[in-house]
């Protein structure tokens, strides 16, 4: 792999070059979180942030967007909210996210919408330090070899870049002076002494080979109907989380004439009409089917098929749940660990 | 790196054909059937399906919705489907007359596995609407014929008048190649010449099989189920042998949007037709 330095104060240069044919998408602060925005101004961006609200598939794959437009001659499709993008300060576990989603939306058939969104889009993603909810060592996505254009480890004094792809190669060649080829010894003992210290960060770690197992097992254990009764079916959790897909349609008359519009916009899985059908009957109208859905995906079905869970670590739904329903709490739950949770003292804490 | 945008690829999954009614007439007080055929000539007769698969029909403005293929690929260039007023779609579907224009996709699904079954005895057992996937299957027989064994068909409905495709299969008792058996719940009109009582009653009318060699195919409401295939284990058929097709939400139909779920498969890739051991196998399956 071609591997090159970048000075600190070249960073902004970069960018500056690299963004005049493209949209700069990177993290800015949001109150006390952050989230990913359209940059015009470099020094909003924050190159420390920790996870954003929503993961980058909203760059992909926006909440709400047009599919169609439709009169009686004709289907038009609506490609017009896939413009040229750079993402920039993505981490490597959301650069995982991103494959499980290419992974999915390849199958059988291909999803255009995704795809060429996907197309248009440079990754160009940054290293992070875990803070006390990221778990990426577990799912082993807190590394990241592939699916990026260039990677910028934070080495303190400097960048070590790393060139991902053929594309990734030519945007430092728009400006090569401002990179430095020359990696000395130091700076890979730097690089390894920063890695080392990285991998020690990670305060908590989950047993994930195991849960494919205890989710069969613990199929009808009463943990369910716990988590269930505490569970306010919001959707937080799919919301945030970078490898939930589900979407729903919609269809959009305008109000003269035959037109109109084809909506796709983000579902969960997590609410209640989502798996009714047509004259009423619904297979998941208990809250725990619903949540013993979410999770057989995350935690079981995707194992099975992949050998790894559809689950990055990013610990979004760590911070998201309002009660506490998350990889964590659950995980170790059905590991038999103790853990600490709203929904475990929901009996104690709230009179009903 | 690549400044122009990519040219946007042609083969969209999600863009319907245009299709236009042909015949459309009501089967029973909230069921009609729907003649349609594919505007595009050429792509109306390269339409290849299985029976058991299904399509997208659309109507603009009221959405699109997952029908049962109804007609059989054995007769090529129309499409039937039988469909009962239900929803948006299917309110803005019994809107709509002969000539009309609507959105179709597909086919979509695994259909049934006829290969399979080549040369084997063959019960067909219909409840209700679940004659809309099964009499495309029986239709694919009937047009094979001396590729099947015994084909038997017990077809159960509440009333008379709720027996979807009656006059088809009053017709159908006429063949000897045939061992057709009807029933109705309760008999309000009188006149009513066939059997009453469930659709399970008319197991004893069946004529000796070879359960090793049998393949059964049910679809009906959730709760006939449970008793049909209490009557098929004690035939002897095998978990692998009993086939079903099951209805789920689906918004997409080609896997992506996630509704029709089921852990680790999709309804609409997957299935949705599955074998009583899937069912066991797979939670939440029924």
């Amino acid at each position: 792999m071609r591997i090159a330095k970048l000075k600190k104060e070249n960073l902004f240069p970069f960018l500056e070059i690299i963004s005049e044919e493209a949209d700069l998408w990177a993290p800015v602060k949001k109150g006390d979180k952050h989230i990913f925005k359209v940059i015009d101004d470099f020094s909003q961006i924050e190159m420390k942030a920790n996870r954003t609200i929503l993961p980058p598939r909203k760059i992909f794959l926006p909440p709400y967007f047009n599919m169609f437009h439709v009169s009686d001659k004709a289907y038009k499709e609506d490609f017009s909210h896939i413009t040229k993008k750079i993402l920039f300060g993505i981490h490597a576990c959301d650069i995982h996210g991103l494959l499980i989603l290419d992974n999915f939306f390849k199958q059988a058939y291909l999803d255009p919408y995704y795809l060429e969104a996907r197309k248009n889009t440079l990754i160009l993603g940054i290293s992070c330090w875990p803070d006390e909810y990221c778990f990426a060592k577990s799912t082993n996505t807190h590394i990241i070899e592939e699916g990026y254009d260039l990677f910028f480890s934070d080495l303190k004094d400097f960048f070590l870049v790393w060139i991902g792809s053929s594309r990734g190669d030519d945007l430092i060649r728009l400006k090569l002076e401002l990179f430095d080829e020359n990696i000395t010894d130091k700076d890979i003992q730097t690089y390894i002494a920063w890695e080392t210290e990285r991998n020690d960060a990670y305060k908590w770690s989950i047993n994930f080979t195991a849960l494919p197992d205890l989710m069969e097992l613990k199929y009808r254990d009463s943990l369910w109907e716990k988590l269930g009764d505490a569970c306010l079916a919001c959707g937080s959790c799919t919301n945030v989380c970078p490898t939930c897909n589900c979407y729903n349609i919609m269809d959009k008359q305008f109000l003269a004439g035959k037109e109109g519009k084809i909506i796709r916009h983000w579902d969960a899985c997590t609410l209640e009409e989502y798996s009714e059908i047509t004259g009423g009957e619904n297979f998941r109208k208990k809250r725990s089917d619903r949540l013993k859905l979410w999770y057989t995906h995350k935690l079981q079905a995707y194992i099975s098929k992949y050998g790894k869970p559809s689950c990055v670590g990013c610990g979004r739904c760590l911070i998201t749940c309002p009660v506490d329903i998350n990889i964590k709490t659950l995980g170790k739950s059905l590991l038999g660990e103790k853990v600490d949770a709203f929904w475990d003292r929901l009996d104690k804490e709230v009179t009903r | 790196m690549n400044r122009e945008k990519k040219q946007l690829s042609s083969a969209n999954p999600f863009v319907p054909e245009p299709a236009r009614i042909v015949r459309t007439y009501y089967l029973t007080a909230d069921v009609k059937f729907f003649q349609l055929r594919i505007v595009d000539m050429e792509k109306a007769l390269s339409f290849r399906y299985r029976p058991g698969q299904f399509a997208m029909i659309s109507v603009l403005g009221a959405g699109e919705a997952p029908f049962a293929i109804s007609s059989t690929p054995s007769r090529p260039g129309l499409l039937e489907f039988c469909i009962r007023k239900a929803g948006t779609v299917t309110n803005a579907l019994f809107r709509l007359k002969e000539n009309n224009l609507i959105g179709l996709r597909g086919p979509y699904g695994n259909g049934f596995p006829i290969e399979k079954m080549i040369n084997k005895d063959i019960i067909i057992i219909v409840g209700g609407l679940g004659a809309a996937p099964l009499r495309s299957v029986l239709l694919y027989y009937l047009d094979n014929r001396d590729q099947f064994r015994s084909i038997s068909l017990l077809h159960g409905a509440n009333r008379p008048s709720e027996m979807i495709f009656r006059e088809e299969f009053f017709a159908l008792k006429q063949r000897e190649d045939l061992d057709c058996h009807l029933a109705v719940d309760e008999d309000d009109t009188g006149t009513w010449t066939e059997n009453i009582g469930v659709v399970t009653s008319l197991f004893p009318k069946l004529k000796e099989i070879d359960p090793a060699n049998t393949y059964a195919l049910v679809c009906g409401p959730p709760l006939m189920y449970k008793f049909v295939i209490k009557e098929l284990i004690k035939l002897n058929i095998s978990k692998d042998q009993i086939l079903m097709t099951l209805e789920r939400r689906m918004k997409c139909g080609v896997g992506k949007c996630g509704h029709c779920a089921i852990d680790y498969i999709y309804t609409c890739l997957d299935g949705p037709v599955f074998t009583y051991w899937d069912v066991i196998h797979m939670r939440e399956l029924i």
